[in-house]
């Protein structure tokens, strides 16, 4: 049987509607505004560039994933947003105002479990509304509202060890949003889940986004996540770290999981593949050809 | 079921089965001693006299070596006299388990043989007062330098060469300083449990406080936490249950300097109550007395390790998760209650941070 290729559409074709969203955004204000930032490190042997000098503006309501392969320098960047890391130049600005240092404007979600393993399930999403000096039993109130819409108000007094990796994340995301940041940064959330529960997850992500007000920058390294999630993709290539495209996702939404077989869907992903995955095999890629037992030739 | 299943590696054990091998734990070592102590040809290396026959210089009572025995009764028989008679026993430093179990009771309610003298339980209630002034004075100072080491690297440079220096000089070396300082009295002897106690306890807490995930902290910096709620919000929850495991090893070291602390000025407590008894030969009540100590250590430290998970209920995540098969996700309700948690010998916070520690040197242990 030999396979005929794909007659793909143009990634880049937009319908109509799909386009005028685009053009929707771009009037929105810009709530992230990432100007010429960069970072290198120093090493023993000389300076590694982490990436290359990139600049950003997110809209408000804007879904954005920055999708590479790993050294490509997507987590620090993040981290750099996030206010974890220094940058070595460069500016970042929260609705105009220059920020430096971590801030509640920017909630996080990481890819590790960070819930406080001492504190239950709803003095977790508490923690944000505390240190920002809200009253305890208003904090309360939120606490729970928050995590009835991520649908786990019934595990609201269990510890985090009690709750599966995927409810962990669930927590994890109202944790963040319950200090209502103007940005929620997450860096590989889903990373460490196995795939059924990833997929799950990005549907809860997709339909959170749409009930509250915030504006994600996602980063990920599963092309099918970046498709599904993203309004812009951000591809970024390693050795040096760079922006390699910016592409605006043309799969119209709500989005649904029918979609990733979609022409379209596999159009986009073919291209994210194409540029991620470098079109030549390196030296690196292909193992040495050394025979230690009687194999037949049966596998092809 | 083959042995090789019996012994699993690392697989858990069954309740019943973990009961019955920790009461061998005890009963093997104790069957020991009784096999010595009751089986006359184990080993009884000295014969008590009963009747001194033609050995004159014998006395009903006394006991002699076997084979000095042996050659005076050859001797006697030689000269045409009586044979003296006589039965073996072990010497007078080892009591038979029963002896011993008799003095557990007895060595508490017999007075002292001059007025002068405590009673057991008044040598006990010294030594353990001595002990907990000498561990709580230590812990004042000693966990929030610890915590306070660990968080901030500039206080861990000031402060833990010194410390790190000042560990490896042995608390008793001071016993005399302790004495011209602070008088005979117990004061010299608390000073010397602070000192053994107090430096292992920084850099063993610094340490703990150090091993929190920083990705805690940081997730706390993007929620906008600062500074000292930084500290009193993450960093101090998240080390407690840990330093509290570590408090519990310390006060373990702590009785093994109380020995030798109550040594120094006027020999005082439980240390002085044994060494007299061992003037007086009664060495049933020495080891009476010695058990004691394993007995007041062992279930204090069980007492505290229950405590712990009332207080930490969080960490009880290692005994259940463990168990094959357990579902990953409980619903509230049948999340384990304060309180119900099984306490286990010396199984919080996981099999081996208390057991394996605290049968360490405690002298020379480190962190």
């Amino acid at each position: 049987m030999s396979l005929a290729p794909l007659q793909l559409p143009d990634y880049r074709e937009k319908s109509p509607e799909v386009a005028a969203r685009f053009q929707k955004i771009k009037t929105r204000p810009v709530v992230l505004s990432v100007r010429d930032l960069q970072k290198t490190f120093e090493t023993k042997d000389g300076s590694h560039v982490a990436f290359q000098p990139m600049s950003l503006d997110v809209h408000r309501r804007e879904f954005i994933c920055i999708i590479g392969p790993s050294g490509c320098g997507k987590s620090t960047f993040i981290r750099i947003v996030a206010g974890l890391e220094d940058s070595s130049g460069g500016a970042i600005l929260i609705d105009g105002k220059p920020v430096s240092g971590p801030g509640p404007d920017r909630g996080m979600v990481f890819q590790g479990y960070t819930l406080f393993p001492w504190r239950t399930v709803r003095q977790n999403v508490m923690f944000g509304l505390e240190m920002r000096g809200k009253e305890h039993s208003v904090a309360d109130v939120e606490a729970r509202q928050w995590l009835d819409m991520v649908g786990l108000g019934k595990f609201e007094g269990s510890y985090p060890h009690e709750l599966s990796g995927g409810m962990k994340q669930r927590v994890a995301i109202a944790r963040a949003l319950a200090n209502e940041p103007r940005i929620l940064l997450m860096d590989e959330p889903f990373g460490a889940l196995d795939a059924l529960t990833r997929c799950k997850m990005q549907t809860y992500l997709l339909q959170i986004w749409k009930k509250v007000e915030v504006t994600i920058l996602f980063i990920t390294h599963d092309l099918d996540e970046a498709c599904f999630l993203a309004d812009r993709i951000i591809v970024m290539g390693a050795n040096p770290g760079r922006v390699l495209e910016v592409i605006e996702n043309p799969i119209p939404r709500p989005r649904t999981t029918e979609q990733l077989l979609s022409p379209e869907f596999i159009a986009l992903k073919h291209r994210l593949d194409e540029l991620i995955h470098a079109p030549t095999e390196t030296d690196e890629d292909r193992l040495p050809m050394i025979k230690l037992t009687e194999a037949g030739d049966e596998v092809e | 079921m083959g042995l090789r299943d019996r012994l699993g590696l690392r697989h858990e054990l069954p309740p019943r089965r973990r009961f019955v091998l920790t009461v061998c734990s005890f009963l093997l070592p104790l069957a020991a001693w009784a096999l010595v102590s009751y089986v006359p040809w184990i080993w009884h290396p000295l014969v008590r006299v009963t009747d001194p026959g033609g050995v004159d210089y014998y006395v009903p009572g006394m006991a002699v070596e076997r084979d000095v025995f042996a050659q005076e009764a050859a001797n006697a028989v030689k000269q045409g006299l009586r044979p003296p008679l006589g039965y073996r026993v072990n010497p007078v430093y080892l009591p038979p388990p029963h002896k011993v179990a008799v003095a557990f009771v007895t060595a508490f309610t017999t007075p002292p043989r001059l007025p002068s003298e405590p009673w057991l339980l008044e040598s006990f209630g010294r030594s353990i007062r001595t002990i907990f002034w000498g561990f709580v004075i230590s812990s004042i100072v000693g966990v929030p330098l610890g915590i306070l080491c660990g968080t901030y690297r500039f206080f861990a440079r000031l402060q833990e060469p010194f410390i790190e220096f000042f560990r490896y000089l042995p608390a008793p070396a001071f016993g005399a300083l302790c004495v011209a300082i602070l008088g005979i009295d117990d004061a010299p002897k608390v000073a010397i449990i602070v000192i053994g106690t107090f430096f292992q306890q920084v850099l063993i807490i610094a340490n703990t406080v150090r091993k929190v995930d920083p990705a805690l902290i940081e997730a706390a910096e993007t929620l906008g936490a600062r500074g000292w709620r930084l500290m009193t919000g993450v960093v101090v929850p998240a080390a407690i249950a840990d330093i509290y495991t570590d408090m519990r090893i310390l006060l373990g070291w702590a009785w093994t300097y109380l020995i030798v602390a109550e040594v120094f000025g006027t020999m005082s407590g439980i240390t002085f109550f044994i060494v007299l008894q061992g003037r007086y030969l009664h060495y049933e009540n020495v080891y009476a007395a010695i058990g004691m100590i394993g007995v007041i250590g062992l279930t204090t430290d069980m007492i505290l390790a229950w405590l712990a998970t009332v207080l930490f209920p969080w960490k009880r995540r290692r005994s259940s998760a463990r168990r094959r098969g357990a579902p990953r996700v409980n619903p509230p309700a049948a999340a384990p209650q304060p309180g119900t948690g099984e306490p286990t010998l010396l199984e919080f916070p996981g099999p081996g941070a208390a057991t394996v520690d605290a049968t360490v040197n405690p002298l020379r242990s480190e962190a």
